[in-house]
């Protein structure tokens, strides 16, 4: 407790207005939500359990707009998402008038809608990097994981990125059913000429939060990856970046979310709503402005949304006075809503946390039943 | 990606820069002057490099052509209150650290 104390002696001068932040705060990406149509339906699927219709989408033209008024926010780069962006036939386009405005574009896709020749559409119109998941390194496993049939089709396509001269990032969400092929799966990004891994274990929102008894690991198998993780990067350096994200149920700290609410970083659903994060729609309580009735900067800026959880004066305690709480930001709002109900409450995976006693329940039945998959699905 | 080449990589022959080579960003890797910063930033996958003046200053220099002696001899001119040697270990530190990382090659 005696750490807790020096926390509250910290200096109040610390404490900066959200509206004075936000005047120095000039974000770094933006996720764009093209569509949440896909022929995968991952358990584990990052998108809203109430996923837009295609008749939602908005149109190519509001788009472009967007990533024209992204760049006039300072905005460096635009990842292409979904959903499966590919199923959008303007996604050519939308890459060519990213990259046109100085946009670094990268396409995170599952590869199963896209030959050679779109391949070859696509680095024409000026694309920088492609990401491509893979479920697992087992073939069965991985079509089970993603309720399809396609992982052949996956690693056909990763050598054809290569083919066509693009940069490519492997991203794997790992969980207890696939960890024990981690090995190889580094291997395999290896030997696709992969330029990065992407070592995702699943966070716990939305579908992954249903199918959470399934996908939590043991401490051991946990233990067990990082040294792994730890010993690839030695192996592999210069050859494969590994990124590496652990469950934070694990965790003593909770992790800098986002890098915090509206710092660095919007997504736009495909139904034109910008968000401070793409899971940020579980927040039932807040409203969310679209970019078809208001410019990026405004949102950015004054949105309430967006200024909700920014900076540190929403924040209660323990939060308030912690001396970590410019570097995770409160941890993850989303976190807190799901598993205690209150959005101003510190993430329960803090060790200070009042609320840390709720992950004890899914911690203790890790590893013990594994019960079927709840798919994604509209 | 052929074994001979896989082996070439991990036995460092691809990031052990010399003062010989010519060092280059790869594709992944993107220069610009982001003007909302006022920086020179290098655009990666999931990744910013903000760059301070000098590694700006050395990172314009990797046109495709000059290799790392080539390029401390410029700035030896250009700065002319800086000795060579700070200047070469400046150079060499940081290209160095980013081929480690995959964002420089030759």
């Amino acid at each position: 407790m005696s750490q807790k104390k020096s926390k509250i002696a910290c200096k109040k001068d610390s404490y900066i207005t959200p509206e004075k932040k936000s005047k120095m705060l000039i974000p770094y990406a933006v996720l764009c939500e093209l569509t949440h149509r896909c022929p995968l339906s991952c358990p584990y699927c990052s998108n809203p359990l109430q996923l837009e219709m295609k008749s939602n989408e908005v149109s190519t033209e509001v788009w472009k707009k967007a990533l024209s008024e992204a760049v006039k926010l300072g905005i460096l780069q635009a990842h292409f998402s979904g959903g499966e962006p590919t199923a959008r036939k303007d996604l050519e386009e939308l890459i060519k008038h990213a990259a046109k405005e100085g946009l670094y574009t990268n396409l995170i896709t599952s590869g199963v809608l896209v030959n050679e020749d779109r391949l070859k559409k696509l680095y024409d119109s000026g694309l920088d990097h492609v990401q491509i998941s893979i479920q697992d390194t087992d073939p069965e496993n991985s079509e089970k994981i993603a309720g399809f049939k396609g992982h052949n089709k996956k690693i056909e396509v990763c050598k054809l990125v290569r083919k066509v001269g693009l940069p490519l990032t492997i991203n794997s969400v790992m969980h207890r059913q696939n960890l024990h092929n981690l090995k190889s799966m580094i291997e395999l990004a290896v030997n696709l000429d992969a330029e990065r891994l992407e070592v995702a274990q699943v966070q716990y929102y939305g579908w992954a939060l249903k199918n959470q008894t399934a996908f939590l690991p043991t401490r051991e198998q946990l233990d067990n990856a990082t040294k792994i993780v730890e010993e690839a990067r030695i192996k592999y350096k210069g050859v494969l970046a590994i990124d590496y994200v652990v469950p934070d149920y694990y965790a003593k700290k909770p992790k800098s979310c986002m890098g915090g609410w509206g710092r660095q970083f919007l997504n736009i659903t495909p139904a034109g709503k910008v968000l401070p994060c793409h899971a940020a729609e579980s927040l039932t309580f807040l409203d969310f402005d679209n970019i078809k009735d208001k410019p990026l900067s405004w949102i950015w800026e004054h949105s309430e949304s967006f200024n909700r959880f920014r900076g540190v004066d929403w924040m209660p305690e323990p939060c308030r006075s912690c001396d970590r709480r410019e570097i995770d930001w409160g941890g993850c709002r989303c976190q807190a809503f799901a598993l205690t109900g209150n959005a101003d409450a510190a993430d329960p995976a803090c060790e200070f946390s009042p609320y840390r006693n709720v992950l004890e329940e899914p911690l203790s039945k890790a590893g013990t039943v594994t019960p079927k998959f709840i798919y994604r699905k509209f | 990606m052929c074994l001979k080449k896989l082996e070439s990589k991990i036995m460092g022959e691809l990031i052990q820069l010399k003062l010989e080579d010519i060092p280059k960003l790869p594709r992944h890797a993107k220069l610009r002057y982001d003007e909302a910063r006022k920086k020179w930033i290098i655009n990666a996958p999931e990744r910013v490099f903000e760059l301070d003046e000098i590694a700006a200053e050395i990172i314009q220099m990797l046109d495709g052509n000059s290799s790392i002696n080539q390029i401390i001899d410029k700035l030896v001119m250009k700065f002319e209150e800086a000795p060579r040697e700070q200047i070469s270990k400046d150079v060499t530190v940081m290209l160095q650290s980013l081929a480690d990382k995959g964002f420089v090659i030759k």
